[in-house]
């Protein structure tokens, strides 16, 4: 807790996401939205391509946290999904700590999804207890 | 002028709660997601990654006159996280719609839904909250 201070980096994670990781997360989550794995249902939806689940997302940017913090050490994750992705681009989870709190023993950070265009994707925030 | 997206039937389900389920967590099904995104911490899959509840079943209420918005897409989610969740527990979960608002957005007029999904776990401990953002759109032309 004492090393981490504000404005303090995350260490990036990068995903690269395809169409059979959509299809393992539709099978995995129970997800079965076909804008996720069939190209002409998001053809008719008027998009390009199938499109990454929103809590696909959510997921990489939990293990960003949990990667740097620990499995157990999330106490809340906010996410909002501004932009689509699609599989075959690269996703970097990028996060920066905003605030401390000492007495609670937590951090806030922020936290987003840069695609290949550098354009955040998602953006969101969490609350993430720190060890001693 | 044009008529609201949001009707009567939609309105009259705001702030109920939908049915009560409950569901086992598998160890199987946590290593299949953990698999599925990508992660490999070795904490899984004798602990559930956070955002790993959602798997565990839906028990979102249908919106009645759905079918004149149907074109879905997630907008986003808050979790707020208890205790942790492994293989074994019983999780019980609900939703309740809590809002329905209309607004015009950068892919047109859309339906904001608002859910808020409770998971407890088999000691009445609450193991989660999520608030998922779901935008809801009439067919493209």
């Amino acid at each position: 807790m004492q090393d981490v201070s504000i404005g303090q980096e995350l260490p990036p994670l990068v995903k690269h996401p395809t169409t059979r990781q959509l299809a393992m997360y539709a099978g995995a989550s129970g997800d079965f939205y076909e804008i996720h794995y069939d190209k002409d249902f998001a053809a008719a939806q008027g998009l390009s391509d199938v499109i990454l689940h929103g809590a696909l997302k959510s997921a990489f940017l939990s293990q960003l946290l949990t990667d740097w913090a620990g499995p157990e050490a999330l106490r809340s994750l906010s996410v909002r999904y501004r932009d689509m992705d699609v599989p075959g681009d690269m996703l970097t989870c990028k996060g920066v700590v905003v605030a401390k709190d000492d007495t609670a023993g937590t951090v806030r950070c922020e936290i987003w999804v840069e695609n290949g265009a550098g354009v955040k994707t998602t953006t969101g925030e969490s609350v993430v207890a720190l060890g001693s | 002028m044009p008529d609201s997206l949001i009707t009567a039937a939609m309105l009259a389900v705001v702030g109920q709660a939908g049915e009560s389920r409950t569901a086992t967590v598998e160890r199987g099904a946590i290593q299949r997601f953990a698999e599925a995104i990508g992660d490999g911490n070795p904490a899984y899959p004798d602990l559930a990654p956070p955002t790993f509840l959602r798997s565990v079943g839906v028990a979102i209420p249908t919106l009645p006159d759905g079918d004149s918005i149907p074109r879905v897409l997630d907008g986003g989610s808050e979790w707020a996280f208890g205790t942790p969740v492994r293989p074994g527990d019983e999780i019980t979960f609900s939703t309740i719609l809590q809002d329905l608002t209309e607004r015009d957005g950068r892919l047109g007029a859309m339906v904001i839904a608002t859910y808020l999904t409770t998971f407890v776990n088999q000691d009445g401990i609450r193991a989660a909250t999520q608030r998922n953002t779901v935008i809801r759109m009439a067919a493209t032309e």
